[in-house]
């Protein structure tokens, strides 16, 4: 097992150093530098600019210079676009906002989309399995920045029960609408594919003897079949996750959180290559962070991987 | 004798044509049959190729365009500019006075061309790219792969962002972008397939027969992935779709004056506050049932060609 982590976690940092290098070489391959502006600087002005920040250097240096204070300092760099600020502190403001509604969105998705799975197989072909595939077929066409429109039309242009955005300290009213609109379709899905493979665990051999010995179905489910009809819906988390934060932009745009995804959208506008390249990394890492996490608990729970 | 022969012989090629008949039902004929059976996927067929005739035709019918700005209207989209016939605004207009219609039709084709040429480079690059890794195999393959999940644990969306960013926007990148980070499921399935395949008795006798190298791969080994690759086709036709429609929701994507399913649907999101409800409704209601169709259509493919169904 030991051996197995360090392997995986072992794997996962080239990827973060290719996830740096590729950010790297295209914001150096982006035409201009960050301070051409239409009013041309004097060329004195604009080498002490650029030598403040370490421009005048070589790219490999600067390169090494990056990964040094990201490995070694936590540093992300100063933000072009404003000047007093640096990335970690950017970071630090908007991180916390969307991992608020990150997080429940992502209990959200997972707990009501497996419960949803496993009523709708347990309660195979009535009323209730309908209306739960339904649901999961619906939600399916309904992304993120479709359901944040509606959900504003509803619940603040019509009934007039939420607030259509802001952030306000993270008040539960400011957070439900964020996180139903993030969570829905990633519910859906986890519903359709919880649905799929515990149909297919009840159904099986070993869960008929269980029938058979006369275990009440309540022990059958909860005992022996939960478990290992979650394994696929384990191997799904992971896109799951990317998904989420990926969706995390739409949701901090939509409803103004003040969170990670306003300040990328501003920097892919403005061109501020260091924060956009802060947040991709930062994101990039949480995401192989967490498939890491995965492939861990996936190997410890699936008793056909031998470790 | 000869004509009794003769006679024998006829009716041994008349029962010969006549059972290549019974037996022409091919894989292809076979899942087109079943196709057709199903009635969800064939009704988001028919709906779909509607929605891309309307797309490219609708635009004749309406003296609009997608750019040009009703001057009598502008500024009034609440009061006068509702859907109507009179004024030959089917979808009402804008806040900015521009035809709803003639710009859901121009967003239309935007987003469906988005889904059909990034889907044709996704394919073509995870198809070779697939099939080369499976089919060499060994350490070829192995650092092949290592680089596929290297990208797909990473988040994708960021990535293009940044590639906009840094190239500039323009509806070929658009196109071409979208696609080039698409492919890594393509890849990975059709090089699973490969190794099924590689060492079936054909491949064998093709080596034997002097066949090799590339010829090999696209003569013999992708035209038997195809069943597998139009599934996985139909099903990422929607995701681009959804990709360009998220990039564009947040103004990094399509630019001005063109326009696509996501652009509009952010267009109408922003101005759904001041009673113009159809700015928004129209293209939602496009994108829902367009997605809707793809997603059947998929669904019926599947079940059409998967060999596991037989």
């Amino acid at each position: 097992m030991l051996k197995f982590i360090v392997k995986r976690v072992a794997s996962a940092i080239p990827t973060l150093l290719l996830l740096i290098l590729f950010s790297f070489v295209m914001m150096r391959l982006a035409p201009g530098g960050p301070f051409t502006s239409e009013r041309a600087l004097p060329v004195e002005v604009l080498a002490n600019i650029n030598a403040k920040y370490g421009l005048d250097q070589p790219w490999h240096i600067q390169l090494w210079r990056y990964i040094e204070g990201l490995i070694f300092h936590l540093d992300l760099g100063p933000s072009f676009k404003y000047k007093d600020r640096s990335v970690n502190d950017i970071i630090a403001q908007g991180f916390p906002v969307t991992m608020t509604y990150g997080l429940w969105s992502f209990a959200v998705a997972v707990v009501v989309g497996m419960s949803l799975g496993i009523m709708a197989a347990v309660k195979h072909n009535t009323w209730l399995d309908y209306i739960a595939v339904g649901i999961s077929i619906g939600a399916q066409v309904l992304p993120n920045f479709i359901m944040a429109p509606i959900l504003v039309i509803i619940f603040t242009l019509w009934l007039g029960w939420l607030p259509g955005g802001g952030w306000n300290g993270g008040q539960w009213n400011h957070v439900i609408m964020p996180v139903i609109a993030l969570s829905t379709s990633y519910m859906a899905s986890i519903a359709r594919l919880t649905r799929g493979s515990m149909l297919e665990v009840l159904n099986s051999n070993y869960i008929r003897t269980a029938k058979a010995k006369g275990l009440p179905m309540r022990t059958i489910i909860f005992r022996h079949a939960i478990k290992p009809s979650l394994l696929p819906v384990m191997s799904y988390l992971g896109p799951a996750f990317v998904g989420m934060v990926t969706g995390s932009v739409v949701i901090d745009i939509y409803f103004s959180t003040g969170g990670m995804g306003q300040f990328f959208v501003d920097a892919a506008l403005s061109r501020d290559y260091s924060l956009l390249m802060g947040i991709t990394v930062l994101f990039g890492a949480m995401t192989i962070l967490f498939s890491t996490i995965v492939d861990i608990l996936y190997a410890w729970l699936d008793p056909k991987i031998k470790l | 004798m000869i004509s009794m022969n003769r006679k024998k012989r006829d009716e041994v090629v008349d029962n010969l044509s006549n059972m290549d008949l019974v037996e022409g039902t091919s894989l292809w004929k076979d899942a087109y049959l079943r196709f057709m059976k199903n009635k969800a996927a064939v009704t988001g067929l028919i709906l779909l190729v509607l929605m891309t005739l309307l797309a490219f035709i609708g635009p004749y019918f309406t003296p609009w365009d997608y750019q040009s700005i009703d001057w009598s209207l502008i500024g009034n989209a609440k009061d006068g500019g509702a859907p109507q016939i009179a004024n030959r605004h089917y979808f009402g207009i804008d806040d900015l006075g521009r035809d709803i219609f003639a710009r859901t039709m121009q967003g239309t084709q935007i987003s469906l061309m988005v889904g059909f040429v990034g889907t044709a480079v996704a394919v073509f690059v995870g198809l070779f790219y697939g099939a080369i890794a499976g089919f060499v195999g060994g350490r070829v393959d192995n650092i092949m792969m290592r680089f596929v999940d290297i990208l797909m644990s990473i988040p994708i969306m960021f990535v293009i962002i940044i590639f906009f960013v840094v190239f500039g926007r323009s509806i070929f990148l658009l196109f071409m972008a979208i696609g080039m980070f698409a492919w890594m499921d393509m890849a990975r399935i059709v090089r699973g397939q490969t190794l099924a395949i590689k060492n079936k008795e054909y491949i064998e006798a093709a080596r034997a027969a002097g066949v090799s190298g590339i010829r090999l791969i696209t003569r013999h080994v992708i035209p038997n992935l195809l069943g597998i690759v139009v599934i996985y086709t139909s099903l990422l036709i929607p995701s681009l779709i959804l990709t360009e429609s998220f990039i564009s929701f947040l103004g990094l994507g399509i630019q001005e004056p063109l326009t696509s399913w996501g652009a509009l649907i952010n267009e109408g999101a922003g101005q759904m506050r001041y009673g113009v409800p159809w700015q928004l409704g129209f293209p939602i209601a496009f994108f829902v049932v367009g997605m809707f169709c793809f997603f059947f259509i998929g669904d019926g493919l599947r079940d059409a060609l998967d060999p596991k169904d037989k």
